[in-house]
């Protein structure tokens, strides 16, 4: 009886339709496990464990780095001058009072740090993830015109931070360098990546 | 039936072996005005042949492992017979693919060769473009070097950007916090076997849609208009074969010449194609004083040094790197001129594209030094390199932007009937 009729096109807009949509889900269910395994692995998401630091060492005017979930982070050793240069380079800088959440609250003050003189920071550039070089001499020596206020330069795409990792005003860079969770021991330990209170 | 003939024939019943090679070769006519600029489609070809070639070998010692790929490159350039001259072919080939795609774009540029009715070839060759770009990008990270590092760190960050998923984004392609040993081992993933197939399928795509509507020539007239009542073959047009497999070859011998010359006696060429900072291991402590991308991208890289950042954020920056390559793709219904060559274009294509192409070497130059390499701007704070790249970035986008008025109402010739010579 069927063989003769014409084929009914609506009724195979709608198989047509309907395997595909099937295939697709599908398709999205095979893909899953695929793009999923480029996420960090376990290995990776376990390997961000807190780092504990001597500063005994550091003399004033000196920085060290050490190495925190893989990145840079630099322990700065702030001279009086150098703190007092802060304050002068408000009006260079573009967050002067660090609205932007870049700091635990504790370091949401002038010289974004626990104690004043001694200054943790991720040395990451906030732009597009390079390590800045220090140029922590005020004035003229650093290289960088004689009003610098002693601080840090990125090397690939020239933006400009003071030395509480304030970044100056219309720089590539957007917002201020970010300070870790740290807190201290004692005087001389510090620990970078783990709250006062947490752990 | 001889032999052959008589295989040529089973073959033949079997596969389309001989009208394949007519199709494409011995019966695809192709205009007889081919000048210099048409040699750089069968270069990039060979190109892509030699990168492949010699990345197969690099592959059987290349380890794409974070603590023993700088070494083992080392390790190709000293202790395996003739491993240098290998890697230093790779190295080579990849400057001069750009060299050499960038020559095939500007003779587009020049004979309107994007124009309807080629607006897909010029689309798959756009794609051909990126693909490029993102294996040299992929593969410049394996040598694990400090310019790699720091290169695929700022990379990967650019998507990062992008507003509310980015840093997630940035995370999943790294597959880890940072770039890391996850990271180069996909990389290498993506080099040596995700992004070759795309470029060879896309590649056999651009040459298939090439040989259905045949090839453009230098007075931009369409040899398909005129053909011979009785063989129905343009009469400007030649086959392929003999005729430009063998200029092709004249081609082929002066580039390896070039390209001989500078595996031998210059692979660097001065820290151009090799970077003088990717002699160093990867310290992800501690980014170069000055990094630059290769040369093959730095116009970009200048466009995007040069956008600062809005409302917190950088990503107009990234909008304005990416927006620079896409627009590419528009170019075919951006120009409103009736004629396609420039030997009949009016004056002010000619002024255009000659502004165009010193903005985009302009761009590159400032790419490849330090932002504050020409001083500062009289008393202010800015970098007079930023304020040109500013400036040149704004005139490379005005070449697209304003395109549909300036060729609209261009003074050209007429083109003629048939080609010229």
């Amino acid at each position: 009886m069927a063989q003769n009729s014409a084929p009914d096109s609506s009724k195979r807009r709608l198989l047509l339709g309907a395997t595909s949509a099937v295939g697709a889900v599908g398709a999205v269910f095979v893909a899953t496990p695929f793009l999923t395994s480029m996420a960090p692995s376990a290995r990776a998401r376990a390997a961000g464990a807190p780092v504990e630091v001597d500063i005994s060492k550091l003399e004033p005017g000196m920085m060290i780095t050490v190495e925190w979930r893989g990145r840079p982070v630099w322990i700065i050793h702030r001279t009086k001058e150098m703190i007092d240069a802060l304050p002068k380079a408000v009006e260079k800088v573009a967050d002067p009072e660090s609205n932007q959440p870049q700091q635990p609250e504790y370091a949401k003050n002038a010289t974004r740090s626990l104690k004043p003189d001694i200054a943790v920071i991720v040395g990451i550039c906030t732009h597009l993830g390079c390590s800045p070089t220090a140029k922590m001499k005020i004035g003229p020596e650093s290289d960088m015109g004689d009003d610098w206020p002693g601080g840090f330069y990125c090397p690939c795409h020239g933006s400009k931070f003071d030395l509480a990792g304030r970044v100056f005003k219309g720089m590539p860079a957007p917002i201020n360098l970010a300070v870790p969770p740290h807190t201290y021991l004692t005087d001389t330990r510090l620990v970078v990546g783990q709250d006062k209170k947490g752990a | 039936m001889s032999k052959t003939a008589a295989l040529l024939q089973w073959i033949d019943d079997r596969f389309p072996l001989t009208s394949t090679y007519k199709a494409h070769l011995s019966e695809y006519y192709a205009p007889k005005n081919f000048n210099f600029w048409y040699f750089f489609g069968s270069l990039a070809l060979l190109v892509l042949v030699i990168q492949i070639l010699s990345g197969i070998f690099l592959t059987m010692h290349y380890k794409p492992d974070a603590s023993s790929a700088f070494g083992s490159v080392e390790y190709i350039m000293r202790d395996v017979p003739w491993g240098w001259l290998v890697r230093y072919i790779h190295s080579t080939g990849a400057s001069m693919f750009f060299v050499v795609v960038y020559l095939h774009m500007f003779r587009g540029l020049l004979y309107g060769s994007y124009r309807k009715p080629r607006e897909l070839i010029w689309i798959f060759g756009m794609l051909i473009y990126l693909c490029l770009m993102a294996e040299a990008f992929f593969g410049y990270l394996l040598p694990w070097g400090q310019m790699s590092y720091w290169g695929a760190q700022v990379i990967v960050n650019l998507f990062g950007a992008v507003p509310f998923v980015g840093e997630d984004l940035a995370v999943w392609i790294r597959g880890d916090y940072v770039v890391s040993d996850a990271t180069l081992n996909r990389f290498f993933a993506f080099h040596v076997i995700a992004i070759p197939l795309v470029l060879l399928g896309l590649v056999a795509a651009h040459l298939v849609a090439l040989h259905e509507v045949g090839s453009n020539n230098p007075d931009g007239v369409e040899i398909k208009k005129k053909k011979d009542p009785k063989t129905g073959i343009p009469l400007d047009g030649i086959p392929f074969h003999p005729y430009y497999t063998v200029k092709d070859i004249v081609g082929v011998v002066v580039f390896l010449m070039v390209f001989s010359i500078i595996v031998f006696f210059l692979p660097e060429v001065g820290g151009y194609f090799l970077e003088d900072n990717n002699f160093i291991p990867a310290d992800p402590m501690k980014t170069p004083p000055h990094i630059a991308p290769v040369w093959y991208f730095t116009p970009y890289y200048a466009m995007l040094r040069a956008v600062p950042s809005m409302f917190g954020s950088q990503f107009p920056g990234v909008v304005v790197m990416g927006a620079a390559v896409v627009i590419f793709f528009l170019l075919p219904w951006l120009d409103r001129g009736k004629v396609k060559s420039i030997r009949y274009r009016g004056p002010k294509f000619k002024a255009a594209l000659v502004v165009f192409s010193v903005s985009f070497v302009i761009l590159g130059w400032l790419g490849v030094n330090p932002t504050d390499f020409l001083g500062k701007v009289g008393s202010s704070d800015l970098d007079t390199a930023t304020l040109l790249a500013r400036i040149f970035t704004v005139v490379y986008f005005l070449f697209f932007l304003a395109m549909p008025w300036y060729t609209a109402s261009d003074k050209e010739k007429p083109e003629p009937d048939r080609v010229t010579g």
